[in-house]
């Protein structure tokens, strides 16, 4: 069966989506996704779509689930790379993903995962 | 057409002689060649293929005839011609005077040619006067469609390129979003600034667009700033009851700028 690939980097995982969604690939993702993040025991996600050309009502909330379902597993998600139609599509389905980081490439994704992670460190050093 | 016959030979064999002439005459009038808009040497090119094309297509059959398919490169190249004058900024009398101040040397050449027959020589420089006229006028009508074309296409890239000042619509609102999603694409900018110190009065969808575009670029990973935000503009948004709530808002246009570079790591000394 077709298969997301969900690759480990470090303390992060990567993914990044290079096919049409559809949604049974999309529920395996999250599926694949949340297995990953309890297994590594990842502290970021970055999900990469800038191939991603189009979207619909059932993809946005997909990557909206995948974040709340990474931030219940103490797991930070960035999204980077969204197409201008794409965003605009979002935006006209009302789903506004609030709550979920974004970044406009992966580099940028990735130092804004470092400092998220950072500032948890410094978080839990003062609590303890 | 018989008379025909006569352009024909004068073009093909004192084609170097009529070349040399025209472009004596060219460099003189100052309608053509003027403001250096175009050099000599270009001049020569064209004024060489024209030559060339005219005669090819003479020797064939009336060169007037310009649907004719033997007559094809010429119009071709007389339709190239006239864009790139328009593009240059040649008004259409100068265009057309490039092949009108060619019937001198011609004429010339037939008088030559035609010796002492008073009555061939008329006939022969009314043909050529009918010629030269087709061509130009086709010149300049190609012109028009060409300067035409030239303001289409600025209107269009105006629209494209405006930044609200005027009344904002919602298809302006449209397409200053679509450009601004594609130009944080494209240069990857991480802050974008909307100034609507311009903009007089918003409305519901004007506003509910602006807040698209806010939304749309967090979706891509950027940041957006509105300033310039009237007084008046103000009111409206909180009595149309929409939530600009989570959106940078400052006064002004330097506020703004400001606030852009401190937050990309910036500051302004003195």
């Amino acid at each position: 069966m077709e298969r997301i690939p969900v690759l480990r980097m470090g303390n992060f995982l990567l993914v990044t989506i290079q096919v049409d969604m559809h949604d049974q690939l999309a529920l395996q993702l999250q599926d694949d996704l949340t297995n990953a993040i309890e297994r590594n025991g990842a502290k970021g996600v970055l999900i990469d779509i800038s191939a991603l050309e189009m979207v619909d009502s059932f993809i946005g909330r997909m990557l909206s689930d995948i974040s709340a379902m990474g931030r219940i597993l103490d797991c930070a998600t960035v999204l980077v790379g969204m197409q201008p139609a794409v965003a605009i599509t979002l935006v006209e389905l009302g789903l506004s993903l609030p709550g979920i980081a974004t970044a406009l490439n992966v580099e940028r994704g990735m130092s804004l995962l470092r400092g998220k992670l950072s500032n948890l460190d410094d978080h839990d050093a003062n609590e303890r | 057409m018989a008379s025909s016959g006569m352009i024909a030979t004068v073009l093909k064999q004192r084609a170097g002689e009529l070349n040399a002439q025209w472009l004596k005459d060219l460099s003189t009038s100052n309608a053509v060649s003027a403001q250096g808009r175009i050099t000599p040497d270009e001049l020569e090119q064209q004024s060489r293929q024209f030559l060339q094309l005219l005669s090819a297509a003479a020797q064939v059959r009336n060169p007037a005839d310009l649907k004719s398919p033997e007559a094809r490169p010429l119009r071709e190249f007389l339709e190239g011609l006239s864009r790139s004058r328009a593009q240059q900024g040649f008004s259409s009398g100068e265009t057309a005077s490039f092949i009108f101040s060619f019937k001198r040397p011609l004429f010339d050449a037939l008088r030559t040619e035609s010796g002492k027959d008073a009555a061939l020589l008329a006939d022969e420089v009314w043909a050529a006067t009918e010629l030269l006229d087709t061509l130009g006028l086709h010149t300049v009508s190609t012109f028009q469609k060409a300067r035409e074309e030239l303001i289409n296409r600025q209107q269009q890239e105006m629209l494209e390129l405006s930044t609200p000042v005027g009344t904002l619509d919602s298809a302006r609102t449209q397409i200053v979003m679509e450009s601004l999603l594609q130009k944080i694409v494209d240069t990857g900018s991480e802050i974008a600034i909307i100034d609507i110190t311009g903009v007089p009065t918003v409305d519901t969808l004007v506003a509910q667009h602006l807040l698209k575009t806010v939304t749309a670029l967090r979706l891509m990973g950027a940041e957006c700033i509105i300033s310039g935000i009237r007084p008046q503009i103000a009111q409206t948004i909180v009595h149309l009851g929409v939530d600009l709530q989570g959106v940078t808002t400052k006064a002004n246009l330097a506020d703004a700028l400001a606030l852009a570079l401190k937050r990309s790591g910036y500051k302004i000394t003195h």
